[in-house]
């Protein structure tokens, strides 16, 4: 059998885990594919050199493609999303400065959003009538998870981001100098750097993405439309080495391994011991204080590399309600079809895989892990819920935006 | 009447790399060009500017922010909404294989943004191709510095001239099918390794 190259970008964060280990466990090998992974310093790059053919799939923020099929970028790239590449992994992360203000208007120590959000509303406030700026938030990219979660969170506590927010890009390894420099008051990004900001003196974790939306989507296998389509066994021998490197990501037994992996200086670059609060949910919040968030990033359990097209409808959602996007039916149509299950069961059943008996599902409906019903392997999924106990129902979609209409 | 010259932004960390970029945009007539070299102060920046065209290196990190910049926020009068020619597949990978990105104002009229990729391109291939050569030009001299540290050793531990120290190594070399500055670099290696400062005798 004659081996096929693909090669793969990737921007350094920890969330690459599983693309990693299809590599240098030898899952991809195994599935007669060599596996090249090209480390990248931008989303941007990401784009344009899956555009141009230099990368066939990449790692990618989960509602880029959606952004890209829908012409919202400089460089149009189509792309589908036959996997998702784990659930979880940010944090919200604050200055010391903001941080003592948030304490004092009675933010918990916790990591509880509710009670963050609202002493942050009530810090804007203050702020505002003593005729102080913005407070600066930076997020990684306008289509990300990040951007849409960090906002949500804000919005349900009473704070209109667009207006009472300075929101910012800043990339992922350049946030913690940001908050030391003081050119930002917090930011949202996954990990290790939250725990980098930590580790060096300069932030505090204030939540995280699991407290926010339980088992909610972050990152996604993008895939080059054409590509897909034209090398469909390919494509599926790639999903299912990447599948099995998930559940190698998952074995707690694994975890020291997998730090250390992804400290190489090819890949993440930074010690191991950043990599392991995020593999453990062990956070490290301030200083020496440690909290533990349950599913704080799940690789495998709770079908996290399936790509539920209420995920992508709960983003394209988002656009519409920050003005990135106009909700029309057409549009509905091609964030739903970005998203592809259909290939992930293709591919995943000859493996036995947990598959989800349905495409998609009303997030939040979930309040406890819930066995579900499953094409092959048992399936536990959730919980799921949005702090504010809101539902996302995909086929009222339509009343949904107009409800977050301002 | 002529066209409005066009505003030309160049942000790129690389002090020599904007400087051939300048210079080329200047031969060709264009007298409106900014050099920036880091994103500091950014978006106050491209406001004043007020940028027809923009040309960033794509080793930028904040390339996403910078592109947010252009498309999201009022930093720019006109939104820029192209990446070259959207239809012109060839220019867009010879701009990525080269490492330039463009973006350009909605609406500008492609025959007058052209000329000023393709330069850029080819100045960012011809920057790459002189950073090769000086690389070659550097390991090249370190070559010859490590060769005549092997005839050295070869003069004081055999006892011979130097062009019979030089025949030797070439001949090594030959024999081996490696290069005289890798012979002469394991030479000089493992002689360091025998330095007798390094010597344990028991």
């Amino acid at each position: 059998m004659s081996r096929e190259t693909i090669t793969a970008g990737f921007i350094p964060l920890l969330d690459a885990a599983i693309m990693v280990v299809a590599r240098e466990q030898g899952f991809a090998d195994e599935e007669g594919l060599e596996l090249a992974l090209v480390r990248e310093t931008s989303w941007a790059n990401i784009r344009d050199r899956l555009a141009i053919g230099h990368f066939q799939v990449a790692h990618m923020l989960a509602p880029m493609p959606i952004a890209f099929n829908l012409g919202l970028t400089p460089l149009p790239a189509p792309t589908i999303v036959p996997m998702a590449l784990g659930l979880g992994g940010n944090a919200v992360t604050v200055s010391g400065e903001l941080w003592r203000n948030l304490e004092a208007e009675g933010a918990s120590a916790d990591l509880d959003p509710r009670s963050a959000g609202e002493a942050l509303r009530r810090v804007v406030a203050r702020r505002r009538s003593a005729g102080r700026p913005l407070l600066r938030f930076a997020v990684v990219h306008p289509h990300s998870g990040h951007n849409y979660e960090l906002r949500y969170w804000m919005a349900a506590c009473g704070i209109d981001p667009d207006v009472e927010i300075d929101m910012v890009i800043v990339p992922p390894p350049l946030m913690a100098d940001a908050l030391e420099n003081g050119s930002i008051d917090g930011f949202c990004v996954g990990e290790p750097w939250n725990t980098a900001a930590v580790k060096a003196g300069h932030g505090r974790i204030l939540t995280a993405k699991a407290a926010i939306w339980r088992s909610s989507p972050e990152k996604v296998l993008g895939v080059s439309a054409g590509w897909g389509e034209a090398r469909p066994d390919t494509l599926a021998a790639l999903l299912r080495a990447m599948y099995r490197a998930a559940q190698w990501c998952a074995d707690a037994g694994n975890r020291s391994d997998l730090a250390a992996m992804l400290a190489e200086p090819g890949y993440v670059g930074r010690p191991s011991e950043w990599m392991l609060p995020a593999l453990s949910g062990d956070l490290q919040i301030a200083g020496d204080a440690v909290t533990r968030v349950e599913d704080f990033f799940l690789p495998f359990a709770k079908a996290a590399t399936f790509p539920w097209k209420s995920h992508a409808l709960w983003f394209y959602s988002q656009m519409a309600r920050w003005g990135q996007v106009e909700h029309t039916p057409a549009h509905l149509a091609t964030a739903s079809g970005t998203y592809r299950p259909d290939l992930y069961r293709l591919a995943l059943k000859p493996l036995g895989a947990a598959l989800p008996g349905a495409n998609a599902k009303v997030e939040g409906a979930l309040r406890t892990a819930t066995p579900v019903g499953s094409a092959g392997a048992s399936l536990t999924l959730g919980p799921d819920g949005f702090f504010d106990e809101s539902l996302f129902d995909p086929d009222q979609i339509d009343a949904y935006i107009a409800a977050q209409a301002r | 009447m002529p066209p409005t010259p066009l505003a030309i932004l160049v942000l790129d960390e690389n002090h020599i790399r904007s400087s051939i970029i300048e210079a080329g945009l200047r031969e060709a007539g264009h007298d409106n060009v900014t050099i920036l070299h880091d994103v500091e102060g950014i978006a106050r920046k491209v406001a004043e500017i007020n940028p027809d065209v923009i040309v960033i290196d794509l080793e930028n990190p904040n390339r996403d922010m910078l592109e947010n910049m252009f498309q999201f926020t009022r930093a720019v009068r006109r939104p820029i909404a192209m990446f070259v020619d959207r239809s012109d597949q060839a220019a867009i990978e010879a701009a990525v294989d080269a490492g330039v990105s463009a973006y350009v104002v909605d609406g500008l009229r492609q025959e007058r943004v052209k000329p000023i990729v393709d330069m850029a391109v080819s100045r960012f291939n011809a920057f790459s191709r002189l950073s090769r050569e000086l690389e070659e030009a550097r390991s090249e001299l370190e070559g010859r510095k490590v060769i005549d540290r092997a005839k050295g050793i070869l003069m004081r531990s055999r006892g011979i001239s130097e062009e019979e120290a030089y025949a030797l190594l070439r001949k090594t070399a030959m024999n081996q099918n490696r290069k005289i500055a890798e012979v002469a670099q394991s030479l000089v290696m493992s002689a360091d390794l025998l330095a007798p400062g390094d010597r344990h005798e028991p």
